[in-house]
């Protein structure tokens, strides 16, 4: 792969920005178009780029497989941890209204928090997939 | 409404035709979970189309349009989560596909009903 | 709290399937699991016990109230089936912590039970949610999870039977999404309740029809009644033992849920059994289901598939009181969604403790096990006995009021196919215990009895087989009044 180039400068210069519009998708998602299932699809994409280019074992080494197996639990948390919270602040289940003292602002950072956990989790689970198929040794040979 | 203004529903029909047919009449367990796909993104088209209001915008809050006609934002809702549902069905059929790759050499239906007999 | 039931339901094994994941230690994981079915099991009777007495009991996600927002609701039919549900979670994760150590590799177990507590996760959502939406993403996790115990089994042919029931799976699925679609653009709505109120409206229209012949179509397909059957013996043969012990109990049983769920509180039983004329489609494939699938039974050879082929038949049962639409056989029909789940997950547990000792449940490997493994075989002789219908077990219970159901009728043929089925029943389970009691040990294997954690759990459930039979009281009052509710005759 050390020949190819404009494929490797091409990588180093565009997975930077992948991973800065998938927050951009995450953190508009409250009132725009966008979300976590979005935006841990294009995180997942921005390493799965990288490792496409400078190899599975070099990803493996920044983003470690044990690393990735926790953050798919850790998103499920975050989001039924919100839910928790809701009803310990004495709203129903997911009622964002109660975690602020504005109904409009509780509405604000609950969408947020629990997109961030779809984010994770849809993140974790991509890259686990890419890996768990990517390092399957040749079938054929 | 003329045959043609249905024109979204025959796609979504011949989309669905096409998908099962080659679920069913293909015996490669790849090309089964491309038959699923292509079946599943034709319910995704259904849905879609379902959503549209003639004229309406994407469901989307203009600042100060009140009489702003939006498609409706439900369908497009589901299908999100369906989209997601059908991705990780696709996951774990691949996955599924390498283990039997793994355990009996092929993935050919008929090959593997010889290795088991 | 008491009042966030519902959701908690749902919620609490949601939250511990990536926990058990995290913790990544099998000891550990399954005792989380333990302690997750146990208080689901409570929760699940503290909700029945609420509804038997306040009625229905809604509860609005994210305070979003319905029809807008998703709406969970849990009355006496639904509690019902949560119970089942529960009952046998919590009998089975016990059983499994032995049973998985023999038949899965150690770093998997923790995954397996992450998948496990998922799929009760999607079990309970489907039978507690009150949109028809949910109930489809519900369904979906229930079932990825399972393709992926199934796929654990140590046969390799558990990979192809795991593969043959996603694919039919997801067919089934996707046909009732179609199914949900269609309700939703004539109606506009995808509250169950709301969906009741709006359908009689547009009923006339050609769309209603079409989306009832898709849902038919898919919960048919995942309930495996008859003519689409065809995933379920290889995947309840080649799953982990403790795996078919928990979906043979829950998973069609919760299925057949969402058809009463479909066909009687959304359709009505006007629309569905006059105007749809389902019980022309629904009795003659239950009735086909009852014969063939209990003569092919008689001719297994491997013990799990034989009780795989057997459950087909049983769910025909089901269906067959389902079908007549009346209170007695609606009751029949619910009693027997318990009463099977009961029995089967008896026969299936004892055939796990089989598979832990002698490592295969073929019969001609079961020769003389009466004697080596006299408490697993009792066991599978009471499931047995209440699988045939004899008086004192539960078999029988459902089995007199599906009679009586039919006979209400004047259906003589039908009662005549019951008994008939029941003498099927007692030709496939005497295969078993004739081999296992009346031929010689080889006591050069040294087969023991199996040790305590298998047994007790099993045992649990064969003397629920026998308690039940003997005081139906309340099993029948639950399943009378479900039967009432939903036919609308007691609102």
């Amino acid at each position: 792969m050390d020949d190819r180039v404009i494929l490797r400068v091409g990588a180093k210069v565009l997975i930077p920005f992948i991973l800065l519009f998938a927050l951009y998708v995450q953190f508009h998602g409250d009132y725009g178009p966008g979300g976590g299932f979005q935006a841990g699809v294009i995180f997942a994409a921005g390493f799965v780029l990288y490792a496409l280019i400078y190899g599975l074992g070099n990803v493996r080494r920044v983003l470690p497989p044990r690393a990735v197996y926790i953050c798919s639990a850790l998103g499920v948390l975050l989001y039924a941890g919100v839910g928790y919270v809701t009803m310990a602040l004495g709203g129903q289940f997911l009622d964002y209204d109660v975690l602020a003292h504005d109904p409009e602002h509780g509405q604000h950072y609950g969408i947020l928090l629990v997109e961030l956990g779809v984010l994770i989790t849809v993140f974790g689970v991509m890259v686990s997939v890419f890996y768990a198929v990517a390092g399957r040794r040749r079938l054929d040979t | 409404m003329s045959a043609l203004g249905l024109f979204n529903y025959w796609a979504a029909i011949f989309l669905m035709m096409v998908g099962f047919y080659t679920l069913i009449a293909r015996g490669n367990l790849i090309k089964k979970i491309i038959g699923l796909n292509i079946f599943q993104t034709s319910v995704f088209i259904l849905y879609i189309t379902m959503g549209k209001i003639t004229g309406g915008t994407a469901p989307i809050f203009v600042e100060g349009g009140r009489d702003v006609v939006y498609s409706n934002p439900i369908p497009h809702v589901l299908i999100l989560t369906a989209i997601v549902v059908g991705v990780a069905t696709s996951a774990v059929g691949l996955s599924l596909v390498i283990r039997i790759k793994e355990a009996y050499g092929t993935i050919e239906e008929d090959e593997i009903e010889d290795e088991s007999l | 709290m008491s009042h966030h039931l519902p959701v908690l339901l749902v919620v609490v094994p949601l939250v511990a399937a990536p926990v058990i994941a995290l913790l990544n230690r099998p000891r550990i994981s399954w005792a989380v699991a333990v302690a997750v079915t146990l208080w689901v099991l409570y929760a699940a009777l503290a909700l029945l016990s609420q509804t038997m007495v306040d009625g229905a009991i809604h509860y609005a996600l994210g305070g979003w109230v319905a029809p807008y927002g998703i709406e969970y609701v849990v009355d006496p039919v639904n509690a019902w089936v949560i119970v089942i549900v529960a009952l046998i979670g919590a009998l089975v994760t016990p059983y499994a912590r032995m049973s998985v150590e023999r038949e899965i590799s150690e770093d998997r177990i923790p995954l397996f039970y992450a998948a496990f507590i998922l799929c009760l996760t999607g079990l309970l959502g489907i039978a507690v949610t009150g949109d028809v939406f949910n109930v489809f993403v519900f369904l979906e996790i229930s079932s990825l999870s399972a393709y992926a115990l199934i796929a654990l089994g140590k046969d390799r042919r558990a990979l192809t039977a795991s593969f043959q029931y996603l694919i039919m799976g997801s067919v089934g699925a996707t046909f009732i999404v179609i199914g949900i679609g269609l309700m939703y653009v004539m109606t506009g709505t995808l509250n169950m309740a709301d969906l009741a109120n709006r359908l009689p409206e547009v009923a006339s229209t050609r769309t209603i029809p079409v989306a009832f012949t898709f849902l038919t179509v898919g919960i048919t397909l995942k309930l495996a009644l008859f003519p689409l059957h065809l995933w379920l013996p290889n995947a309840y043969t080649y799953a982990p033992s403790a795996v078919t012990a928990f979906l043979a109990s829950t998973a069609t049983k919760v299925a057949v849920y969402l058809l009463l769920r479909f066909f009687f509180t959304i359709f009505g039983v006007t629309f569905s059994f006059d105007v749809m004329q389902l019980d022309r489609i629904l009795m003659p494939l239950a009735l086909v289901a009852i014969l063939t699938m209990s003569l092919v039974a008689i001719y297994q050879e491997n013990v799990k598939r034989l009780l795989a082929y057997s459950s087909i038949a049983q769910i025909g049962y089901i269906v067959l009181g389902i079908s007549l639409a009346s209170v007695l056989g609606l009751t029949a029909g619910i009693l027997h969604l318990f009463n099977h789940a009961l029995m089967k997950g008896a026969l299936f547990m004892s055939m796990g403790c089989v598979m832990y000792r002698v490592g295969s449940v073929r019969l001609e490997r079961m020769g003389g096990l009466g004697r080596a493994m006299p408490w697993t075989m009792a066991a599978f002789v009471v499931g047995g006995l209440s699988l045939i219908g004899a008086p004192l077990t539960v078999g029988f219970i459902s089995k007199w009021y599906l009679v009586q159901a039919a006979l209400e009728q004047g259906m003589w043929p039908v009662a005549g196919v019951v008994l008939l089925g029941s003498l099927l029943a007692l030709m496939y389970v005497w295969k078993v215990i004739e081999v296992a009691y009346f031929r010689e040990v080889d006591p050069e294997l040294g087969i023991t009895e199996a040790p305590l954690s298998l047994l007790a759990p099993t045992w649990v459930l064969a003397l629920s087989n026998v308690y039940f039979g003997i005081d139906a009281s309340r099993t029948v009052g639950i399943a009378t009044r479900a039967a009432e509710l939903l036919l609308g005759v007691l609102s």
